[in-house]
């Protein structure tokens, strides 16, 4: 199946002359929920600004179900809901005034059942004869996701939407999320929250210094560059590792109460079994073991501090 | 054409005319009774008539034309600056609308807005002053056209405008001298031959008279010139419009 968005090649110099983005190309599924993971400044928003149509790309192109997003722009916008990362809103209208002018300007026509259904799903609908400015950050948040989902869009794009947000406006949020992927809504959504990625996304991107490190499966990312610790403690504590366990790459701690072993899970030999028949040849009784497997944030810190 | 997103863009302008019409009506209609009061009487009383029209009644298109240029000015240009000022403008950027559509909605309904307070302001007037339209048609084909071309006008400053006071600078600084100096209050045939030579690079001039034209059939300059100059500020207003929209200036980076 075609991709639903397919970026190639994306160069973006601003006026100032920063390049934001250097030969950004990815692909994404229609279906997916596609995480994009870095640090402030790393391109995110400018990504999203271009493929949404409120920047201008330098060059490279960009397709939206197989319309170029300059030329074909009416094709790709219809398909397209944005909440974009900073909190703007028209002060002085009313929730539903405002989520109805965004199905309007998208060529839809008026469908209250829908907005009031978008509403209720985002717990806005006892809100929505209130002026904005009468309501809080969080509620904010929440119109301005149902200002993107007035008009029904295939592609929906979250740009940090949990930044600065309670605990129920993102239960909300993913419950929301996970909705509009069981009726077959692309999402992509950008954040620096690693935990928020390893939760929802299917796919996940790395992107930092205006380029795509990495873009992988979830699960084949965790896999590949996963790497487990195996935490030994020990009946008795040791002064020193002994000479004959010297081949191993083994860390002491808790003054001498426990080993710690790194390995690598994609790796043919993991070297657990040698090592515990050679703690066992040393005389060295085991207490207890346990393994951990590193996160998505390792995995991150790693890439991000491997690559700057 | 996305007539739906038009559509929006107008009911939502004038749902916020609405809002705030009656401040905005207020202010013009006290203005001009003042000017009235003042103009009218204290120097009517001197200057009986000019050409043949009672002072009072000479006066009026002049004053619409003001309230007609501040107001189309003022709307068009907030209309699109303020969702640059708060940020908003993303969502237009981000619908599939195009840049005609979005000065349709934002020009119509700042327009339609500049009309109405200056209907008001006619109606105003006519308390005053026994007022007689000789050319009705004429009369709005003018008033229409300096709506829609100051609102246009109003939309560009609303591009270029980086801050507040660079958005009230034209319509609060440029348009009042140039309508008092463009014969709103006095006939530049009075005025001597230099300063009449002058009166005519001030294009606000040909607007005033064009539009008293159709009042009093009497005229400072050929009513054709004044239909002229007014379709060719539009074409150099239209042919910048689309400058902008070709290179996205000031609102696509
Ligand atoms: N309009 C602009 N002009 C110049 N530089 C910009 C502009 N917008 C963003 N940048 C720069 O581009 C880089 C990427 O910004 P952005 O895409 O917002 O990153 P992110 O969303 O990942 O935090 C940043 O260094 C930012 O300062
Ligand atoms: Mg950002």
């Amino acid at each position: 199946m075609a991709p639903i968005v397919s970026v190639s090649n994306l160069v973006k110099t601003y006026a100032s002359g920063f390049q934001a983005l250097k030969d950004v190309s990815l692909d994404i599924e229609e279906g997916e929920i596609l995480a994009l993971l870095g640090p402030n400044g790393a391109g995110k928003t400018t990504l999203i600004s271009i493929i949404c149509g409120i920047v201008n790309p330098s060059s490279g192109t960009v397709l939206v179900g197989g319309h170029d997003v300059v030329k074909d722009f009416r094709a790709t916008r219809s398909m397209i809901g944005l909440v974009p990362q900073e909190l703007t809103t028209d002060q002085f209208e009313t929730v539903w005034n405002t989520v109805s002018f965004s199905r309007g300007l998208h060529g839809k026509k008026p469908n209250p059942a829908h907005i009031e259904k978008v509403l209720k799903d985002l717990s806005l609908f006892d809100k929505k004869d209130n002026m904005l400015r009468e309501l809080s950050g969080g509620m904010k948040r929440r119109v301005l996701i149902a200002k993107a989902l007035s008009h029904e869009p295939r592609v929906l794009f979250l740009d940090e939407p949990t930044a600065g947000v309670d605990v129920n406006l993102r239960k909300d949020m993913w419950k929301v999320v996970e909705k509009l992927r069981e009726t077959g809504v692309t999402i992509i959504l950008t954040t620096h929250y690693i935990e928020e990625a390893e939760e929802i996304a299917d796919r996940v991107g790395v992107i930092n210094g205006g380029k795509i490190l990495l873009i992988e499966q979830k699960k084949d990312l965790m896999k590949k560059l996963g790497r487990k610790q195996l935490r030994i403690d020990l009946q008795e504590p040791l002064p020193a590792i002994p000479e004959t366990l010297s081949s191993y790459d083994l860390k002491i701690e808790d003054d001498g109460h426990s080993l710690i072993y790194d390995y690598d899970t994609s790796g043919e030999r993991t070297g657990i079994t040698t090592l515990l028949t050679a703690l066992a040849e040393a005389g060295i009784r085991l207490k207890d073991i346990s393994t951990r497997q590193s996160s998505l944030e390792d995995i991150f810190v790693e890439l991000v501090g491997a690559r700057a | 054409m996305n007539l739906e997103a038009v559509k929006s863009i107008y009911f939502f302008e004038m749902a916020r005319t609405r809002r705030t019409l009656l401040q905005s009506v207020v202010s013009p209609v006290i203005s001009t009774s003042l000017y009235f009061i003042v103009f009218g009487a204290a120097v009517g009383s001197r200057i009986q008539e000019i050409d043949g029209v009672s002072y009072g009644a000479f006066i009026t298109p002049g004053l619409i034309m003001l309230t007609l240029l501040t107001q189309c000015i003022g709307n068009g240009s907030f209309g699109i600056y303020f969702p640059k000022f708060t940020g908003t403008v993303y969502e237009l950027l981000s619908s599939p609308v195009s840049m005609t559509e979005i000065v349709l909605g934002y020009v119509g309904a700042a327009a339609t807005k500049g009309m109405m307070i200056g209907l008001i302001i006619l109606a105003t007037a006519w308390m005053f002053v026994d007022l007689s339209i000789a050319h009705p048609f004429v009369m709005l084909l003018f008033f229409v056209l300096t709506a829609v071309t100051f609102s246009l006008f109003g939309f560009i400053i609303g591009i270029w405008a980086k801050d507040f006071e660079q958005l009230n600078l034209i319509p609060m600084l440029v348009i009042p001298p140039l309508v008092f100096l463009g014969g709103s209050f006095y006939s530049v045939n009075m005025l001597p031959p230099f300063w009449q030579a002058v009166s005519h690079f001030n294009p606000v001039l040909y607007l005033i008279s064009g539009f008293r034209w159709s009042f009093f059939e009497i005229a400072d300059v050929n009513p054709v010139v004044s239909f002229a100059i007014i379709i060719a500020f539009l074409a150099v207003l239209m042919g910048l419009l689309t400058w902008i929209f070709k290179t996205g200036y000031r609102l696509r980076n």
